[in-house]
């Protein structure tokens, strides 16, 4: 594109394209920046990709580029992908969503560097510059299948179980020396094409082997931390083609996500390498209560009786799970909430870290279902307003608000923050039965003297929840 | 070409810092927009497939380079636009202040 400028300006390219890549990085910078709050996080969003936007322009005007045609059929095929797919995601997919775009991403940054190593001729490249393409390569590759093994666990067509046999984790290790190694004689002869295919090979194996024995319920830590490769993957191809845009990037969405699955791991209780190497964290089998409820009692309640507490309490504070998405019921829940305020209740929503299949994922939902978000709590805050709540709703979730957590250091969520829901005055489970969460571990507040167990389903309870409310 | 991977040492570890910095201010509310806008953000990569997808040298290099293109700007575009989609729906309330 740039022949057909004056020449003058042709040998300004070079600088102009580099500082217009500042600005990229600047826009990224305060992009990020502005997702501190809700109110700007919009905003910030269009910024970060106004910035992108003005990469791509500014690098078509590259020298090297002298043709246009595989550019635009791939801009015009991505681009239709990419936004249909946006469009038509459901909010609870999310996850999902995430994990293949994180696949694309880290698979495009090894493309890169392959592409790279294609076109220039291997005398032209030195040893330090083929160590980072073999890195490239090796972080892209393990992003990539990684990411699609993620995806399958959690779109169910690959089991949510760990997968597990003996040797694992030494094969896995070998593989990383292997990889290595592969990456030492490559960047020795670049003509040794046997190294290199070994490099992509071996690396695109360890995606799927270090994604494999990890449960479905640790997804969100595996989501996180593959979001942190995509990111080196992309600050990798950085270092390859000497781009400071690519580095920066790279090394922003690595740390983001290097933050949330250190925030992830501390909210399950869970040590990064127990998350990748324990082979924990499956689905529970169905059915089978625990052992030990045939001597203790619960308290069931109605939805006649839960209107009148919550609507003669002063304040409600409702603690969302998981099934609360399974059951469709986030509408209705926000019609209650609607109602309740309307008579003067004061209603806030404590959310878990863990409560949604990702970071932040219960949030997105509510506030799909219009519920406000200065309403949305997290869990340091809302842990202090406990003593003060008249009525705790708890609707699909039970690990996230276990006391066994504080209590019994036998139990294996032991250590885990939690809600502190039995400070409240009364706490009304919504749940279909007494079976135990994922980790399979009964609950004693189920018989707690304050606390009833409304039963069913959520969405079925809530909306009668929501008749009785309007008949009182 | 020791200085150069120096100086992009630097760049990286530097920018790791400002990362850290800005991103651990971003509020658990956000966490889900915050990864998918930093998923789209590492689509970045798109500048380096351009590059080789629009060099002529070799035709195989072109076709990666194709392939590059398509999954980066997947990437970029599903990414900044599901982003966008999920920040629309972070309302107040409309009307009181609480």
């Amino acid at each position: 594109m740039s022949s057909f400028l004056p020449p003058s300006v042709q040998s300004a390219i070079p600088n102009i394209m580099q500082l217009v890549y500042l600005v990229a990085t600047a826009l990224f910078i305060y992009g990020i920046k502005r997702l501190s709050s809700p109110d700007t996080a919009r905003s910030g969003n269009q910024l970060a990709a106004l910035g992108m936007l003005i990469g791509i322009l500014v690098t078509l005007f590259d020298r090297e580029i002298l043709s246009f045609t595989y550019i635009i059929i791939g801009v015009i095929v991505g681009g239709l992908i990419g936004l249909i797919a946006a469009k038509k995601v459901k909010m609870t997919s999310m996850p999902e969503m995430v994990a293949i775009f994180n696949g694309f991403g880290g698979g495009a940054s090894a493309l890169v560097a392959w592409g790279e190593f294609v076109r220039t001729a291997p005398g032209a490249l030195s040893g330090q510059d083929l160590i980072t393409m073999g890195l490239s390569i090796l972080i892209g590759s393990v992003t990539f299948t990684g990411s699609f093994i993620a995806f399958g666990k959690l779109q169910g067509f690959i089991s949510g179980n760990p997968i597990t046999f003996t040797g694992q984790n030494f094969i896995n290790i070998l593989f990383i020396i292997a990889d290595a190694v592969f990456i030492g004689l490559f960047a020795y002869d670049p003509t040794n094409m046997l190294a290199f295919w070994m490099i992509m090979g071996i690396s695109l194996l360890l995606g799927i082997l270090t994604v494999i024995p990890i449960g479905g319920a640790d997804m969100p830590v595996v989501i996180s931390l593959l979001n942190s490769y995509s990111g080196l993957a992309a600050a990798a191809t950085g270092f390859v083609l000497n781009n400071n845009l690519l580095i920066v990037s790279g090394a922003l969405v690595g740390a983001a996500g290097l933050i949330l699955t250190n925030i992830m791991c501390v909210s399950m209780n869970r040590s990064l390498t127990n998350v990748l190497f324990g082979a924990f964290g499956g689905e529970t089998p169905s059915g089978g209560g625990p052992a030990s409820d045939t001597d203790k009692t619960v308290h069931e309640t109605s939805a006649d009786d839960v209107a009148i507490q919550t609507a003669y309490a002063q304040k409600v504070v409702i603690v969302p799970g998981y099934g609360l998405a399974v059951a469709q019921a986030q509408h209705v829940l926000r019609e209650v909430a609607d109602i309740l305020q309307e008579k003067g209740v004061e209603v806030k929503y404590g959310i878990h870290p863990v409560a949604g299949r990702m970071p932040g994922h219960m949030n997105v939902l509510l506030a799909e279902a219009d519920v406000p978000y200065d309403q949305l709590h997290d869990m340091e805050d809302i842990n202090g307003e406990f003593q003060s709540t008249d009525v705790v709703l708890i609707i699909g979730a039970n690990d996230v608000v276990n006391p066994a957590a504080k209590n019994s250091p036998g139990s294996p969520i032991y250590g885990m923050p939690i809600l502190n829901v039995d400070e409240a005055k009364h706490t009304i489970f919504f749940k279909r039965s007494l079976s135990p969460g994922f980790a399979g571990i009964d609950n004693e507040l189920f018989y707690s003297e304050n606390n009833q167990m409304f039963f069913g389903d959520a969405k079925k309870s809530l909306t009668a929840l929501e008749r009785a409310l309007k008949e009182l | 070409m020791i200085s150069s991977l120096i100086f992009n040492l630097f760049i990286f570890v530097l920018a790791s810092f400002v990362g850290v910095e800005v991103i651990s201010k971003v509020p658990t509310t956000l966490h889900t927009p915050l990864m998918s806008g930093a998923n789209a953000i590492s689509g970045i990569t798109i500048i380096g497939a351009l590059v080789v997808a629009g060099h002529t040298g070799s035709e195989t290099g072109q076709i990666i380079g194709l392939i590059a293109i398509i999954f980066a700007t997947i990437n970029v575009v599903g990414g900044f636009a599901v982003t966008d989609r999920m920040l629309e729906m972070f309302k107040k309330k409309e009307g009181d202040n609480e």
